[in-house]
């Protein structure tokens, strides 16, 4: 099923990918269940905004409900992507002081983290991704409730744009991920700043509620955080929220983000570890 | 009943002094929880502030349901902590210690931990429902203040029933257990807003099912005093929250069904 | 009247196989495939009370299913069992106070308390009176020297430690049986001599009736009088050690230590079945050619620095055993290799 691989720098991390898949595969039904849980919560909280949108003249919303719909749909498929957690191994690594023997080594170590962020992403969310679209969907629509169902983007330059902005929107992800992990350096528990920062991707990237809905004064803060680049802009895209105009401006802050976020994070990972050093681990 | 009581208590003493020794961790991760479910609300708030009302119902009134079912979610929650955790216990061969001990595997579960960060789902519930009866016109009348308490006491049964479910599932498969948390997690976001907003079906399941609209919407009707848009008696509010202890009953009996699966099976 | 009866106990288990590789992985969802394992077909043997009997058998030969159907926690799909006049899975509750059980690779103390709190949570699990409580809790202490280890948290013991610390935990309710399960397995030279002398003693004094079970041929050894093998589900041999080490093989060993390396030793009643650099072992028939026959022999022909006779290890005896049953892929005749803390070789099956 994969192709074959040239022996080199990418093999590891194609291995980690495959093993995902293959342990993915294996738990089938823990799949279905996810699959059920994630369905049922879209069901959910489509409900919940039907009742709003049934309650005030729609004209006066930022966004129409199927558009709210689409945004839901996209969420749900597309949590396993975003960065709510620390590495595991990275934990452990730190916790046993391990970590400080990187600095002795010849590699890239926040290449590596980064790689790894990006491998432990790929597999779980595209194994959720997929079957997540296909019953919002087709399935909703053969079980009567076709009201909630995934539409298409709303036009071929969005579906372009989506697919692009979901590809920053990985890149994003990955460099904030690595940047949790990086502060694992100075908080040994960790488990403080790995809160807040789930805490903030998921209020901020529009996961809770569609950030369009906050009022009108939040806005512009919201538009200009990191975490609208995770989950926001690229629905927004997908929905037509955003017009095909504006695409260049919304992979633009993606982008920058990413690059400012990566820069910061060798920053502060070049002293993460010198810290340790000195610290005697 | 008492030794068994006695028994529980031990526990818990023995698990609160276990999660105090990594106190900073602990007040830490509390903070967190806190701000998590704090920014929900703050989600609910943002569409209040957009759309004013959802089919009549205010703010305040939605803070009672939702004060009430985070309460409920995070008591059980710090109750039920061994159940959540049975899959892996099932998983690394442990149930068998607790099968050699005298005592009802039950009790030991519920004994295993009680895990003390959900106190920051438990503030958060509890500053919610200050709003709702500060900012909203509920008349606090004894009765109903008993109502509050004893619909979160059956509330806690009723979640727990699920999370019963969902650790005797294990018995049979440790990996679809996700799917219970469609009606734990899900159960409590979809208590937050009044049953009467969603479809009939989804209200069908969630009262007479799994009866989570039971022990939060039903008795939140009647301490708001509001006439329940369903066209339920007002009756109905004061005695459905018992559907949760006897829904938290059945599911032992099912658990009783799942031990007895599990000592003729083997591990 | 035995304080254990077992008779003909039957348990089948359905085991799910899965396919190796991504694409196999594939195929399982679409189906999934299960075989039967006969893991016991007709155990049948009695205990009286008082007895240290060692249960020994190769991996998936049905020791840890015995012991679980004994303890209550496994319902068998036949057969009858008694223990103490009750039937271990009726009656759970009533059947495990009565009886103490100890894993080697788990602890059932809690892991971020003292030692002595697990003990104190133990009492109130096992409703121990606390007068009762204090005199198990403090001949434990002394006889296992635990009084430095009551206030260390378990995480922080050592594995020896440990095993002490869940003797004593498993004795406090003073049960009148004790399962031990792979007690030694990891521990130092000295904890295990440590527990094997506190078993000995705690079957002599208190007439504790112990089950033994373990790979640890060394342990069965300075414990057992009785010895119950069994493989493939089925008891192979059920008495004393030495009766089973004469079932199986008159087999005896000569080892000598010789001046020279290289040196052949080309006997005809003697088969050389390990050498390592001077010491070179010989295999014989002590009916074929005497003991003192062959060191005559072997010594005229060859300069000898050291030597001596002994039996074949157990765990020789125990393969062979195995072996003739139709048991795991042991090796040929006598050339199995020893470890040198008497582990035996892991069987597959």
């Amino acid at each position: 099923m994969m192709a074959a691989v040239r022996p080199g720098p990418l093999r590891p991390y194609l291995a980690i990918v495959s093993a995902r898949f293959r342990m993915l595969l294996q738990y089938r039904s823990a799949a279905l269940a996810g699959l059920f849980t994630q369905a049922f919560f879209g069901v959910t909280l489509i409900m919940i905004y039907e009742a709003f949108y049934r309650s005030s003249a729609a004209s006066a919303q930022p966004m129409v409900f199927a558009q709210v719909v689409s945004y839901v749909w996209l969420a749900q498929a597309l949590l396993a992507m975003l960065p709510w957690n620390a590495d595991a191994e990275v934990r452990a690594m730190v916790r046993s002081g391990a970590v400080a023997y990187e600095l002795c080594r010849p590699i890239d170590l926040y290449g590596l983290w980064y790689a790894r962020a990006v491998a432990q992403r790929t597999a779980p969310t595209m194994l959720r991704a997929a079957p997540m679209a296909v019953f919002a969907a087709i399935g909703l629509p053969l079980l009567g409730l076709g009201e909630w169902r995934l539409e298409p983007p709303a036009s071929l330059a969005a579906g372009a744009g989506f697919a692009a902005a979901l590809a920053c929107a990985l890149a994003l992800a990955c460099a904030i991920s690595v940047l949790i992990n990086i502060s694992l350096l100075w908080t040994v528990s960790g488990d403080g700043i790995v809160m807040l920062v789930a805490t903030a991707v998921s209020l901020l990237s529009g996961l809770v509620v569609p950030l369009p809905m906050f009022p009108e004064w939040a806005q512009p803060i919201l538009r200009w955080l990191p975490f609208a680049g995770l989950a926001d802009l690229p629905f927004r895209i997908y929905n037509g929220h955003i017009a095909p105009g504006g695409l260049a401006l919304a992979l633009a802050q993606q982008l920058g983000w990413t690059i400012a976020l990566i820069a910061l994070g060798r920053r502060l990972l070049g002293r993460g570890l010198r810290r340790l050093v000195v610290q005697g681990g | 009943m008492r030794d068994a009581l006695r028994l529980y208590l031990h526990y818990v003493r023995v698990s609160i002094r276990s999660q105090l020794q990594y106190r900073a961790a602990f007040v830490m991760t509390s903070i967190g929880v806190f701000l998590i479910t704090a920014s929900e609300f703050v989600a609910v708030w943002a569409l209040f502030d957009r759309f004013g009302q959802v089919h009549g119902w205010t703010l305040p009134e939605i803070a009672l349901f939702y004060g009430m079912i985070s309460i409920t979610w995070a008591l059980c929650d710090a109750i039920g902590r061994g159940f959540e955790l049975f899959g892996t216990m099932i998983k690394e061969g442990n149930f068998d210690r607790l099968l050699l001990r005298p005592r009802s595997t039950v009790l030991q579960l519920l004994g295993q931990e009680l895990t003390l960060r959900r106190v920051g789902r438990l503030l958060q519930g509890m500053l919610v429902l200050g709003y709702a009866a500060a900012a909203g016109t509920i008349d606090w009348t004894g009765p109903r203040v008993v109502l509050l308490v004893a619909s979160i006491a059956c509330g806690v049964c009723a979640f727990l029933g699920v999370v019963v479910l969902q650790a005797t599932s294990a018995f049979w498969t440790v990996d679809s257990l996700e799917v219970w948390n469609a009606f734990t997690y899900g159960g409590v976001t979809m208590s937050q807003y009044p049953l009467a907003i969603y479809r009939s079906w989804f209200r069908g399941l969630f009262t007479y099912a799994i009866p989570l609209g039971c022990v939060n919407y039903f008795p939140g009707v009647a301490i708001l005093g509001r006439a329940d848009p369903l066209g339920t008696p007002a009756l109905v509010g004061w005695i459905a929250p018992l559907a949760g202890p006897v829904f938290l009953i059945v599911c032992l009996q099912v658990w009783r069904i799942g031990v007895r699966h599990y000592r003729s099976t083997g591990s | 009247m035995p304080q254990i009866v077992v008779e003909g106990l039957v348990k089948t288990f359905q085991i799910a196989e899965r396919t190796p590789g991504l694409w196999g992985a594939v195929r399982g969802l679409a189906r999934r495939r299960y075989r039967a394992v006969r893991a016991l077909d007709g155990v049948s043997f009695s205990i009286e009370r008082g007895e240290l009997v060692g249960y020994i058998g190769p991996n998936g030969a049905g020791k840890s299913t015995t012991v679980k159907a004994l303890s209550g926690i496994l319902v068998p799909d036949a057969g009858r069992c008694e223990v103490a006049g009750r039937v271990p899975w009726r009656q759970r509750i009533a059947h495990v106070a009565e009886i103490g059980v100890v894993f080697g690779q788990r602890t059932q103390l809690w892991w971020d308390l003292p030692v002595v709190e697990s003990f104190e949570l133990l009492r109130d699990i096992y409703r121990v009176p606390q007068a009762r409580y204090a005199r198990s809790r403090d001949a434990m202490i002394a006889l296992l020297d635990l009084e430095a280890l009551l206030d260390v948290p378990v995480r922080q013991l050592s594995l020896g430690q440990r095993m002490r610390c869940d003797l004593a935990a498993a004795l406090l309710h003073a049960p009148a049986i004790l399962f031990l399960d792979e007690p030694t397995i990891g521990l130092d030279a000295v904890s295990k001599l440590a527990v094997r002398d506190f078993v000995k003693r705690l079957n002599r004094d208190e007439g504790v009736t112990v089950i033994l079970t373990t790979h640890d041929m060394d342990d069965i050894e300075a414990l057992c009088t009785r010895v119950i093998v069994i493989a493939g589900g089925k008891i192979l041999s059920d008495g004393a050690l030495a009766e089973l080490r004469a079932r199986v093989t008159r087999e005896r060993w000569l080892t000598v230590d010789l001046v020279d390396a290289g040196g052949a030793i080309d006997e005809p009643d003697a088969k050389e079945i390990r050498r390592e650099g001077h010491r070179v072992c010989l295999a014989f028939d002590p009916q074929v050619v005497t003991p003192a026959e062959l060191i005559r022999r072997v010594t005229s022909r060859h300069a000898i620095r050291d030597l001596f006779v002994e039996n074949p290890p157990i765990e020789t005896i125990i393969a062979r055993l195995y072996e003739a049953h139709g048991g795991s892929a042991g090796a040929p005749d006598g050339a199995l290799d020893r470890t040198p803390d008497g582990d035996p070789d892991r069987s597959p099956g």
